[in-house]
């Protein structure tokens, strides 16, 4: 099996199978990352570029570690260390990466579309590690991976996410890939900060945290960035933190073994409090370890789909009942790599 | 198009007749079964392995720890990308330093997968010695591998293949060869 | 040199004229239309056009155009602009003076008078700022724009958020009856935003701007029109709330014009998928209410006016971040047959669409233009209206080609433009014999 798909650039680049596909084929790089040796050699030789263009820590750090433990060699480019200062065009820098052969480029960018961009003009896989206010979609897929984790299950769960939904890419790659799994998705925030087209989506608003709660069996808490005071959306963070802050009192509206999840870094005490942060039903560290995971798979199954022919891999043939067997290549010998 | 020509090559009994054998010349080979540990190789590698282990247990009366391999992230062949296997877990439940691995897989033919499982096991520790059973030994090897166990020994030419059906997998146990269309 | 056009079928909505005949244009004027035609002087000195099958109408009135010269030249020139509105049709372009240095004194006024006297190819009328550098603050020398050629001030590109600066602006320009344009939009609600606040800027994550931000502003200029009684023109009209506006408004007699321009009612917002740059500009494409508001807006005359907003970018300003993209698309050779859409949908006759793209246009900024009167300047171009044809980016006579409409089917070509009575355009079918 494989992905139809060249590059990953939006959640709705992958169909219900192919997500299941990422998630089963995650569990086994976990296991990877419990050996004493964290290496296979999968993606030995190969080249992933981490071309960031706004700072980033953990999900840098993470791909990071994904590609290393692939054996694939990376180049980590930020972009005040980068020409993009010097004034080089978005366009100009992919293409003199791409001219070094580079085989993956994961990318982070302020602007919406960018990668989208990046993906049409070079023929590496292009991975979107979060664009502007538009998609993140490994962080759907690890925030999926976590829920299943947990839950054995994903369809049919009331997935409540609160905070900031307008300026989110990390809601709307999960509100998309919820959907596409069959979960129910509940929207909790102030009005200033909840597009009223989100309902195109089939999820269902809420003002009132309390009212969104009752049943839920996860809760995704978006962070609120410092500046929303002061574009007016929110009065104050103190405001925010009483209407909409995650305290054990209204965790306790939700089901016993709620999840809680957040995609970091928290703002202790404004989205989530302390004890609930560090508390049983947090899975914010789970998260951490499986982004890393789902990390591998998405480059393993990108960097697989990546043909001579420069076109995304087709559905291949299902695996024999003795699928350990070789075959002796057929190929006549001479026959040059395939480029 | 003419359906593949299937001709049967061991039956169920044959089976279970060659896994007894193998299992006997494990224990004489070892001299017990101490410090012994199984890794079967996805995926018919480990229903075997399974049954070794069964038939060992009750040859001895010990019960050996076993384990599965999936080769698929160390595949020497994955820049072909003409098909694309499914990366399945792989579950050692155990350490493997010091101790006597038996690579336990269904077909030995080029002996590429065995290779790749060399490889990665050794990645999980340092075992003290590595030895190979498989049920059957269809010649052709490209890389200077050879089992210290085979069920049974087949004579084939390269564009046949070799299927081993068990009724782990729904199948009634036999071992088959397709002749190409 | 006299130009006989023999045989086209001459479409003057200014005086009622559909027919088939003959027009003479002599001495650069238009000087017969009948059948039969001959002209007095020598054979030799009037050249004959085969109008056979040909639609003869008025050069075509733009009065709203960027041709970034003096200070863009990279996107435009006055040359290239006006050589892309002469294969547009357009004899006539009002340009707007967002341009380096802004149009807000006469010595730019005249820079490009004077250029556009030199290289261009058909008639350009500047258009002044309102305000010194369109800062929004204070007026700029408004006589002395108009004494040097100006034939309406505007800030375009910006609004003027200051209502009490546009009540002044408004009450001066009645001194010179000028029209005063505004681009109607309030730049807090616009608040950066890059396409149109909806369904589709949720999906892509872009910044929205919402309708509302233009109905605020053509509400208050509205008010100020019927307060000062100045000639209001309203720029670039988007959105169904905006139509609705000036429908009441002019109900009750307010002196406004309105313009719309042929994406808004050729596209949607469903454009920018993709992140298409292309289809990036301001006011934004909105949605296909908005679009069917604005086309029932030019059925029922409440928008008398297309112009084209015709706003040149280089390739590489264009080929980058969505976010980052300057706003504008080019439009001088799309209006017309864009236009002509509409009358195959039946959302406009023949003569009402003409009429938007010449007399009524001319008649907001007062040209004495976009006719075929005996004794007007021989402005023309002849279209024939059942060539079909496919837009290719790459041959566009503008400098710039960023357009939402490549490998768009076209139906209707203008195969001649006629400035003056000089042949300024014409392609290979249709030659002067």
């Amino acid at each position: 099996m494989g992905l139809k798909t060249k590059d990953m650039i939006s959640i709705k680049d992958l169909d219900r199978d192919e997500l299941r596909l990422v998630l089963d084929t995650a569990e086994s790089f976990k296991e990877v990352g419990t050996r004493d040796i964290k290496k296979v050699p999968t993606l030995r030789g190969k080249t992933v570029v981490n071309l960031f263009f706004e700072p980033s820590t953990r999900t840098r750090t993470s791909f990071e570690l994904a590609a290393k433990r692939l054996s694939a060699d990376v180049v980590n480019i930020s972009a005040s260390t980068s020409s993009v200062v010097k004034g080089e065009t978005l366009l100009d820098t992919a293409r003199n990466i791409e001219a070094m052969q580079v085989d993956l480029i994961v990318v982070r960018h302020p602007c919406a579309g960018a990668p989208a961009l990046l993906a049409r003009k070079v023929t590496s896989a292009v991975i979107n590690a979060g664009d502007g206010m538009h998609e993140h979609p490994t962080q759907a897929l690890l925030d999926l991976f976590t829920i299943r984790e947990r839950k054995k299950t994903l369809e049919g769960l009331t997935v409540v996410i609160v905070g900031d939904i307008l300026h989110s890419r990390v809601a709307r790659s999960a509100i998309q890939a919820l959907n596409t799994v069959g979960a129910i998705v509940r929207i909790v925030g102030p009005p200033t900060i909840i597009p009223r087209e989100i309902t195109h989506w089939g999820v269902e608003v809420f003002y009132q945290y309390e009212e969104a709660l009752k049943g839920a069996d996860v809760i995704m808490i978006l962070r609120l960035q410092l500046e929303r005071q002061e574009q007016s959306l929110i009065p104050t963070l103190r405001e925010y933190s009483t209407l909409y802050g995650l305290t054990a009192r209204r965790l306790a509206m939700a089901k016993d073994d709620v999840l809680v999840m957040h995609p970091g870094p928290i703002n202790r005490g404004v989205e989530i409090s302390p004890e609930v942060a560090d508390g049983l039903s947090s899975a914010i560290l789970s998260q951490t370890t499986n982004g890393v995971a789902v990390r591998m798979a998405v480059l393993y199954l990108l960097s697989m789909g990546v043909r001579a022919d420069g076109q995304a891999a087709e559905t291949p043939i299902s695996p024999s009942p003795s699928s350990g067997q070789d075959k002796p290549d057929p190929r006549p010998l001479n026959q040059g790599r395939e480029t | 198009m003419t359906e593949p020509r299937e001709r049967m090559v061991l039956d169920a009994l044959g089976m279970n007749r060659a896994l007894s054998r193998v299992a006997h010349e494990v224990i004489e080979r070892n001299r017990g079964l101490s410090d012994l540990t199984l890794v079967g190789i996805r995926t018919g590698g480990v229903h075997l392995a399974h049954r070794l282990a069964a038939g060992l247990k009750e040859i001895e009366g010990v019960v050996l720890p076993v384990g599965a391999l999936d080769i698929t992230l160390y595949r020497d062949d994955l820049n072909k990308k003409r098909e694309q296997p499914t990366v399945r877990k792989t579950e050692i439940g155990f350490d493997i330093t010091d101790k006597i691995v038996i690579l336990v897989d269904d077909v030995l033919f080029t002996g590429r997968t065995i290779r790749a499982a060399m490889d990665q096991l050794i990645d999980f520790g340092r075992p003290r010695a590595i030895q190979l059973a498989v049920l059957i030994d269809r010649g052709h090897r490209e890389l200077p591998i050879r089992a210290n166990y085979v069920g049974k020994s087949l004579p084939t030419a390269v564009d046949e293949k070799v299927k081993v059906l068990l009724k782990e997998e729904g199948e009634e146990d036999r071992v088959i060869i397709e002749n190409g269309t | 040199m006299n130009l006989l056009i023999r045989n086209g079928r001459i479409v003057d909505p200014a005086h009622r004229r559909d027919e088939v005949t003959d027009l003479l244009i002599e001495n650069g004027k238009i000087s017969r239309i009948g059948k039969a035609l001959k002209s007095d002087g020598p054979k030799s000195e009037t050249q004959t056009i085969d109008g056979t099958d040909k639609w003869v109408v008025p050069g075509l009135v733009d009065v709203h155009v960027h041709l970034r010269e003096p200070g863009f030249e990279y996107k435009e020139t006055i040359k290239s602009g006006t050589e892309a509105a002469a294969a547009g049709g357009f004899t006539s372009v009002c340009c707007m003076p967002n341009t380096i240095p802004v149009n807000d004194n006469q010595a730019v006024t005249r820079l490009i008078r004077e250029k556009a006297r030199l290289e261009g190819r058909v008639h350009v009328f500047p258009i002044g700022a309102i305000t010194k550098g369109s800062k929004g603050e204070e007026l700029s020398e408004i006589g002395d724009l108009v004494g040097a050629g100006c034939v309406a001030i505007t800030d375009d590109g910006k609004p003027v958020m200051n209502s009490g600066v546009m009540r002044r602006a408004m009450e001066y320009s009645l001194a010179f009856d000028l029209p005063v344009i505004d681009h109607c939009e309030d730049e807090h609600l616009m608040d950066g935003g890059v396409m149109n606040e909806g369904v589709v800027s949720m999906e892509l994550g872009l910044r929205g701007i919402p309708a509302a931000a233009e109905e605020v502003m053509v509400a208050r200029n509205l008010i100020l029109a019927e307060l000062t009684g100045a000639r209001l023109h309203l720029a670039h009209v988007s959105t169904a709330g905006s139509v609705r506006l000036v429908r009441e408004a002019k109900s009750r007699g307010v002196r406004v014009t309105a313009e719309t321009c042929p994406h808004y009612f050729s596209l949607t917002e469903e454009a920018v998928r993709g992140y298409n740059t292309c289809a990036k500009m301001n006011p934004p494409l909105r949605t296909h209410r908005d679009r069917d508001a604005i086309r029932q807006g030019l059925k029922d005359g409440t928008l008398e006016v297309i112009a084209t907003d015709h706003a040149p970018h280089s390739e590489d300003e264009k080929n980058r971040e969505f976010d980052l993209a300057p706003f504008g698309i080019v439009g001088l050779e799309t209006a017309l047959p864009l236009t002509l859409r509409l009358v195959e949908e039946g959302v406009l006759s023949l003569d009402e669409a003409v009429a938007k793209l010449t007399v009524q246009p001319a008649r907001v900024m007062r040209l004495n233009k976009g006719h075929l009167g005996i004794g007007a300047d021989a402005d023309l171009c002849l279209i024939d209206p059942e060539a079909t044809w496919t837009v290719d980016p790459s041959r566009l006579r503008s400098k710039s080609n960023n357009t939402p409409f490549a490998g768009w089917r076209m139906k209707g070509l203008v195969v001649m433009t006629i400035v003056d009575g000089r042949v300024v355009y014409s392609t290979e079918e249709v030659r002067a014999t």
